[in-house]
């Protein structure tokens, strides 16, 4: 159960964040701070327990036999009359002793060999790596057990044989951490830069993986302590000592006579342990960042403006003059018969702190049946959050808090909440088109079930039907073989055929409103155009309305017929792409059509001039 | 897929092998002289020594191991030096007991905890928080202490359950059920805290990807996207979890039955272990490790099954 508790995330995420920094916030954690201090009680009183109680733990008085508690003996006496608070002070030593113990011997076997199996890899990493899996499937009490008969049951060589088992756990950690990093520029920069692998892995690497390992410790401890507690209570351990297991197991032989005797030893290892497992938790979610607000709350658009703190930098300067005299009267540009109208839209990601991150500020656009509308902008402008806002799909943590959105005459999507309608459109009325064509695809399935599945479950095909369906588009998209693909799983397939299914996927159910979130940019270059050409023949063959997301112009110029620029979440302008190209009025526009490359003089490498003073595109 | 199966039968062969053999050479490098133990202060050298020829510990120790392995694979585990019972009738004496108590556990943990964190991933909300203090709960509380509040509680406060005792399922299901309620539900505790937190996070991971928000898009409905795609995915790494929480049920599991006197595998190993009794021990783990790598084989199988990438790999 070790190594399964810290995501490989986590080991990426320390490495940006800094030992000092990281601690601090960790104490600002009032549950870390909590499971600390009684941590910190639990070791003062194993070491002071002498001078703590009066009372010897192992002095029997029959006459005090299971004295109740609150009398002479606080928490009373045992069967033999022995104090039961001083022995659970005492019996904290053995337990601490023990997890210590195995603690450094699985940190000794793991954090070396982890190292070196994830820094030079080859045949060690081979070999421990096997020899790891091979521990991990021992039944550890039982080999426990077998190694008592030999060894005999000293706490040492328990302990010690414990950690070895557990050590698996932080061999496969240390390895982790080290490969995700071992790749990363700043080691080769090490190496050039003449450093001892020695140096590179004790500065560099050692200290990426610190806060995940100090997680897994405290696991380990509370996994010992318990462990420890069990051999004792099963009678194979060192019975001349008191401690918490074999309290528990004298407790058990008088549970008809004294049923209250199990709860003080039991509730010790409870807080003990539960403290390293929260201590663990807090530090875990401390490195990972905290989860951010869940819900949210929808609230009137005009609260937001008081309450929101506007994270975007908005040069409101540039944007107040960039609405361009065309596009202020948009709502006279906007025909009756529109098939989508996003009016003033507003998308806000809530913040743990109580402010909201507008992410999308107040856009404005529609789409004609048959047009193709291309939504412009460079990453984090907005436009795929205004993408997924029509299609209702928004991450959980995010939510529109302003302007609404209608399809054919239908509010689907408003500030208040109330009409949630691109659920029911999603497959049917509304296609989309993702970037990143690989996740995209559910690995578990094969691409002809991910097709027929909406079909059969939209349009209530037969399943012979809906293969005949399938196998059609597959053969309209232009894969050579749909009966393979059909039948193929999506990692058998390439990037680019992977787009085709996906494309053959969202114009299955002949949507009448196809929104394509930048589909070429994850393909190869001589794929893209042949993408492209699809996608105008699909639109047109059906007249399919279509957003285009994308930061090309190229792309623009190929296929779209009116063109939105967004910049920082703010629409800058919406013009006839023609009209956009021959006559950018916004500067932020005009700055992206010259970034554009293509149709550019080629450059000599002797002549190169910077970029700007080229000139726009075209 | 036969090949896949082939190789992963392939290493478990080799990983039982070198257990085995590993654990005979630890066991065998055991200080002071077993005939010795096995007959007391009071025999004469000579009876030691004869003890140690019957059992054949005269013999080198290479002898010892070639003799001990070939009896091994054809399932002859010699005879236990106290009792002379052969080991194999001992292990299938009590054997079905532990595996009553642990199967059910395991059946229980998987059914629970895929129930608890598929619910806590998709409602969020005080069932999410439900799990995850559950998760610290089940961590800290060891699963013996349970079993000994699950005794006081409902053995001998309230009477409504046996506290001790086992009845073969084929005397009677009824009373063999009731008697496997409190063991079960005081080794499950543990389990489904930890399992259910990871169910969670592989849910909550398999509902971020891309591939559910464009199987959104296509208008799938809630139900078949939560059951047929989010569960598959998310099923392989809770598998991992339960073929680990299964290797740790065992160890659990003789300690639950010392607490329940149950007439399972938990005497027997601890007895074996305080008397230095060899072939019982060397014939327990051989079991125990055939066991878990039974159940690591189904749980590749199960993942080779759900996952069509793990098969080629």
């Amino acid at each position: 159960m070790s190594e399964a508790l810290i995501p490989a995330g986590a080991v990426v995420a320390v490495a940006a964040t800094g030992r000092q920094k990281l601690y601090r916030r960790v104490l600002k954690n009032p549950m870390a701070v909590v499971s600390l201090v009684i941590l910190a009680l639990v070791v003062l009183s194993a070491v002071f327990a002498g001078q703590i109680t009066g009372w010897d733990p192992g002095r029997a008085d029959l006459n005090d036999a299971l004295a109740p508690p609150f009398g002479e003996h606080l928490l009373g006496a045992d069967a033999s009359g022995r104090d039961v608070l001083a022995r659970l002070f005492f019996g904290a030593r053995v337990s601490l002793i023990g997890a210590l113990i195995a603690l450094a011997t699985a940190l000794a076997i793991g954090i070396p060999t982890g190292l070196i199996a994830g820094y030079f890899q080859g045949w060690f990493d081979s070999l421990s790596s096997w020899f790891a899996s091979l521990l991990m499937a021992m039944p550890g009490l039982i080999v426990v057990l077998a190694l008592i008969s030999v060894i005999g049951p000293g706490m040492v060589g328990v302990m010690v044989t414990f950690g070895a088992l557990l050590s698996p756990g932080v061999f496969r950690l240390t390895r982790s951490g080290v490969v995700s990093v071992r790749r990363e520029l700043y080691i080769d920069a090490a190496k050039v830069s003449g450093l001892s692998d020695y140096r590179i892995i004790s500065r560099h690497v050692l200290g990426v993986i610190r806060a995940p390992l100090v997680i897994q410790a405290s696991m380990i401890a509370g996994i010992a302590i318990v462990i420890q507690a069990g051999l004792e209570f099963l009678g194979v351990g060192d019975s001349s000592t008191a401690s918490w297991g074999q309290m528990l197991s004298e407790a058990f032989s008088n549970i008809y006579v004294a049923p209250t005797m199990i709860l003080w030893p039991g509730l010790i290892i409870g807080l003990t342990v539960g403290s390293l497992a929260i201590f663990g938790a807090a530090l875990r979610d401390t490195v990972q960042g905290a989860e951010p607000v869940r819900r949210v709350r929808r609230r009137k658009p005009s609260s937001v403006e008081d309450t929101a703190t506007r994270r975007l930098d908005l040069s409101t300067a540039a944007t107040a003059a960039v609405v361009s005299p065309r596009n202020g009267g948009q709502e006279d540009l906007e025909p009756n018969d529109a098939l989508l109208v996003v009016r003033d839209l507003q998308v806000g990601y809530p913040q743990p702190d109580g402010s909201t991150t507008i992410v999308v500020d107040g856009v404005s656009l529609h789409v004609d049946r048959g047009e193709v509308l291309g939504l412009v902008g460079e990453s984090g402008s907005g436009k795929s959050q205004t993408a997924f806002s029509i299609l209702g799909l928004l991450p959980d943590t995010g939510a529109i808090i302003g302007g609404s959105i209608s399809f054919a005459g239908r509010t689907i999507a408003s500030a208040d909440g109330a009409a949630h309608g691109a659920a029911a459109l999603r497959g049917r009325q509304l296609g989309y088109i993702p970037q990143e064509p690989m996740s995209n695809l559910d690995p578990s399935f094969t691409l002809g079930f991910q097709l027929v599945e909406p079909m059969r479950q939209i349009l209530g095909l037969s399943r012979p039907a809906a293969k005949a369906k399938a196998l059609e588009l597959l053969d309209r998209v232009g894969i050579a073989d749909p009966r393979r693909t059909f039948d193929a799983y999506p990692h058998e397939v390439s990037g680019g055929m992977a787009q085709r299914v996906l494309i053959a996927g969202a114009v299955a159910c002949d949507p009448e409103l196809l929104i394509a979130d930048e589909p070429t940019t994850a393909l190869d270059v001589t794929v893209q155009a042949e993408v492209l050409d699809l996608l105008r023949g699909l639109q047109r063959e059906r007249s399919m309305g279509m957003i285009m997301v994308t930061h090309n112009f190229g792309v623009v110029a190929d296929i779209c017929d009116r063109v939105a620029v967004m910049q920082a979440g703010r629409l800058v302008e919406q013009a006839d792409a023609l009209e956009l190209f021959d006559d950018p009025h916004n500067p932020y526009t005009r700055m992206l059509l010259s970034s554009t490359l293509e149709n550019t003089e080629p450059r000599s490498a002797r002549s190169a001039q910077p970029v700007s003073s080229r000139g726009t595109a075209r | 897929m036969a090949i896949f199966l082939l190789r992963r039968l392939g290493a478990a062969v080799v990983l039982v092998f070198v257990i085995a053999t590993m654990t005979f050479l630890l066991m065998s490098m055991t200080g002071g002289d077993p005939a010795r133990n096995i007959l007391g202060d009071g025999a004469t050298v000579e009876q030691v020594a004869a003890k140690s020829a019957e059992l054949g510990l005269d013999q080198p120790l290479a002898v010892r191991y070639v003799d001990w392995l070939g009896a091994a694979i054809t399932g002859d585990f010699g005879r236990s030096w106290f009792t002379n019972e052969p080991v194999m009738t001992s292990l299938a004496n009590k054997f079905p007991v532990s595996l009553s108590v642990v199967v059910t556990a395991i059946l229980v943990t998987a059914l629970l905890s895929a129930v608890l964190g598929v619910t806590a991933a998709v409602k969020r909300g005080w069932i999410d928080r439900f799990v995850q203090m559950f998760a610290v709960l089940g961590f800290a509380l060891p699963n013996f202490w349970v079993a000994l509040i699950l005794v006081t509680v409902f053995a001998v406060n309230l009477k409504i359950l046996p506290a001790t005792g086992f009845v073969p399922f084929a005397t009677d299901p009824v009373r063999w059920l009731l008697g496997l309620i409190l063991p079960v539900g005081a080794l499950v505790v543990g389990t489904i805290a930890s399992t259910a937190q990871q169910v969670r996070g592989a849910t909550i991971d398999v509902l971020r990807q891309d591939y559910v928000r464009t199987l959104r898009s296509r208008g799938i409905s809630h139900r078949s996207l939560l059951f047929r795609h989010v569960l598959r995915n998310a099923a392989p790494p809770a598998l991992t979890v339960l073929s680990l929480q299964f290797v740790g049920l065992l160890g659990g599991a003789i300690i639950i039955e010392k607490i329940f006197a149950l007439p399972g595998i938990g005497s027997l190993a601890v007895n074996a272990t305080l008397q230095g009794d060899l072939p019982q021990i060397l014939g327990l783990v051989v079991v125990m490790v055939v066991l878990v790598v039974i159940v690591n084989l189904v749980i590749d199988l199960l993942t080779g099954w759900l996952n069509p990438k793990a098969r080629v790999s």
